[in-house]
């Protein structure tokens, strides 16, 4: 699993042809190895699912900080023999072992191609074979989210043509394949479709299927690897289509999960975590912001209230760099949209220490109001991608940053049209009506102005949601009855309804 | 631990597919006609470049799709140096001004470049109405009465057609005429819980079912 999403990577320091130099020999299997690629082998063949989750989270973590802390994992061709050669297990042992040089080293472009094809045959082997197996999770999790990570990285990587070498720029002519990004698309749509997902999550809703109810798991003797890839692929593509800058798509793609209810995404906080932040930070950028403040808030409870649990965990980092990210993106939120009674009050103060500051300052929307902008966006955005591949004929130039400036400029845009809103906002609270030409006095200019002023103000707080009805974002709202403003403020209301949550909760513990 | 099905191994070749190209870039693909042999043309020599044209006109289905936001989502995947060219400037500031409520220099710049409109088949006809259809919109949620200036100046329509207009209106939709206190019309929009706050739903304080079960 990935643990870090720079955009600048170092350059490759591992190269198999050197390995005398570094003291890695791979085919040199420690007995440590032999006993854990034994053992999950036959935990594998076995479906003792709980086995392989311990040997998968823990064991693979242990031996790897022991004995691989900077080198990779033996070959797989030094380990096939004691797994009677198993195809499908030297795939998913392949596998492991690039996720483990992604995040302990740096892959070099032959490798990121290698890790390209065997990704290739393990999906091929489980689209179009039967596999008869039973995998974690946690583990069918990290294939998805690895998977859309290498691909987001071999972009990264592409788009810095400057100092790329003739031998690279063969290699990248020669696999053009290699990382496509519609063989990417291709096998997280294949996987939605081929294991039936969509309808699975319907038919469950009637009680005809059983799957939210087993994490996904078959108890019936049969393979969850199909289904389970297929329902975290939604995930992916809402990733990729993130990525891509293509928010609706991505929006479209994870419909059929309903994330108003525990479900299979939340059986691996890795998921849960992937899921929200990409849902929230794709309505931010379609201007749904009551909707993000409400996802991230709820998303940041839940991490305050379980983060304890994963200080072991190797996903522990991750998920406080998360963590933090939605932090910068609620901030974002509410400074656009000030919505303060969608905050719980522990997110609230924990925002509050972190942002306070600088949610004053965004909210003045002067020129400093836009550097701060610019600098939780670009903190908390996801690593935009141009998914096309460079012109090998042009000059050598490094467009890795185009797509991330693209997003941050039209973000910044956005914010610009909005500057003049905050000025309103001020006004309304403060008046319960007024006439629109001394309201256009106060704040200095002429009356068609402020009827565009006011008009800007209704528009944008008037977000179009995803059935294409009218929600109001307005925390102050008002109407012009032919030159008069009403103000409608929406009252502070006493939260009965928690208060009366909280005691049936206390009823029922007696 | 894998049983082998009777169908061959598939190949390694992954294969394209037209869902895939609309699904990356999802506008509507009903209005045009040549899309498919764009995508064909795409698929077969296996490039993912940009027509210009096609983009430029997805753009203006976008501004005619408003308030919806799909101008931006369009921009979102338009890279930025096409987004420079001369065309697709002008689009952009024609949405900054519908963006934010600068309906008269809207129509100005409209009319100014009334060439690029027209150069797109069918584009014509359906896009005024598209915009004024918008601007009625925002002047909905913001006005209960609206002078008639200010009406005029948004939808682009003066003089006898404005009158016949509001006949229209006030026939099929619900507005009203009233005589505004010596300065002219004064037109009543149809009451909506955005400008008549006392027909909104008070959402604030219900408890969904599922907090309690």
């Amino acid at each position: 699993m990935a643990t870090t999403y720079d955009y600048e990577e170092a350059p490759a320091t591992y190269d198999e042809g050197r390995h005398q130099d570094l003291g890695y020999d791979p085919n040199f299997v420690p007995d440590s190895v032999r006993s854990f690629v034994v053992h999950l082998y036959r935990h594998i063949r076995e479906k003792n699912v709980y086995e392989i989750h311990q040997m998968y989270e823990i064991s693979f973590q242990t031996l790897s900080e022991r004995l691989f802390k900077d080198t990779p994992w033996p070959s797989v061709d030094a380990v096939a023999h004691y797994v009677d050669n198993d195809q499908v297990f030297c795939l998913l042992y392949r596998e492991m072992w690039f996720r483990h040089l992604y995040a302990r080293l740096s892959p070099t472009l032959k490798q990121r191609i290698d890790s390209w094809d065997n990704y290739c045959s393990l999906f091929q082997v489980v689209l179009h074979r039967v596999v008869n197996m039973q995998l974690p999770n946690q583990w069918l999790w990290d294939m998805v989210d690895e998977f859309v990570y290498q691909f987001q990285s071999f972009c990264q990587y592409r788009a810095k043509m400057k100092n790329k070498t003739e031998q690279e720029i063969a290699l990248l002519r020669q696999y053009d394949q290699a990382w496509n990004v519609y063989g990417v698309l291709n096998y997280l749509q294949a996987f939605v479709e081929k294991s039936n997902i969509i309808q699975i999550l319907e038919q469950e809703k009637e009680g005809l299927e059983q799957f939210t109810a087993t994490d996904g798991y078959d108890y019936s003797g049969g393979s969850n690897v199909l289904k389970v890839l297929g329902y975290f692929s939604m995930v992916g593509l809402l990733r990729v289509h993130c990525l891509l800058g293509d928010y609706q798509t991505g929006l479209k793609c994870l419909l059929p999960i309903d994330i108003s209810q525990q479900g299979v995404y939340t059986s691996v906080i890795g998921s849960h975590i992937a899921t929200i932040y990409h849902y929230g930070f794709a309505n931010l950028m379609l201007r749904r912001y009551v909707e993000a403040i409400r996802e991230f808030n709820k998303m940041l409870l839940y991490i305050f209230k379980t983060k304890q649990y994963h200080q072991k965990s190797p996903q522990y980092e991750q998920i406080l760099k998360k963590n933090e990210q939605m932090y910068a993106l609620l901030a974002i939120c509410l400074s656009l949209c000030p919505q303060v009674k969608l905050v719980d009050e522990t997110v609230n103060s924990q925002l509050r220490e972190k942002y306070g500051e600088k949610m004053a300052r965004m909210q003045r929307y002067d020129d400093e109001a836009f550097v701060i902008y610019d600098e939780l966006f670009s903190y908390a955005c996801p690593k935009f991608i141009t998914p096309s591949a460079p012109s090998f004929e042009e000059p050598l130039v490094n467009f890795n940053q185009d797509a991330y400036r693209l997003q941050l400029k039209l973000f910044l845009y956005e914010v610009k049209q909005q500057q003049l809103l905050s000025g309103v906002r001020t006004f309304l609270k403060v008046y319960s009506t007024i006439s629109l030409g001394k309201l256009a006095n106060y704040m200095e200019v002429d009356e068609p102005t402020l009827r565009t002023i006011l008009l800007t103000y209704k528009h944008k707080t008037h977000a179009v949601d995803s059935d294409g009805k009218i929600i109001s974002n307005a925390d102050v709202d008002f109407y012009i009855d032919d030159d008069m403003i009403h103000v409608v403020e929406s009252m502070p209301v006493k939260r009965y309804g928690d208060y009366f949550l909280r005691q049936i909760v206390k009823v029922w513990y007696i | 631990m894998v049983r082998e099905r009777e169908t061959p191994k598939q190949q390694q070749q992954v294969s394209y597919t037209v869902e895939q190209l609309v699904a990356v870039n999802p506008y509507n693909p009903d209005i045009l006609p040549d899309l498919e042999n764009y995508v064909n043309e795409q698929v077969s020599s296996q490039t993912y470049s940009l027509d210009a044209n096609l983009c430029l006109l997805r753009l203006y289905q976008a501004l005619m799709a408003m308030p919806a936001p799909d101008f931006s989502l369009c921009l979102f995947l338009i890279p930025e140096r096409v987004q420079m060219e001369e065309q697709f400037k002008t689009l952009i500031v024609l949405s900054h001004y519908l963006e934010t409520g600068r309906f008269r220099q809207f129509w100005d710049e409209a009319a100014k470049n009334r060439h690029i409109v027209e150069a797109v088949p069918g584009l014509n006809a359906g896009f005024e109405q598209a915009i004024q259809t918008y601007a009625i919109h925002v002047l909905s949620l913001t006005y209960q009465k609206i002078p008639r200036p200010v009406l005029a100046e948004a939808i682009n329509i003066e003089g006898l057609s404005l009158d016949k207009f509001l006949e229209h209106q006030a026939a099929n939709s619900g507005w009203i005429l009233e005589k505004g206190h010596g300065r002219g019309q004064l037109i009543v929009l149809p009451r909506n819980e955005f400008n008549h706050p006392e027909l909104k739903k008070s959402a604030a304080d219900s408890v969904p079912l599922e907090h309690i079960t």
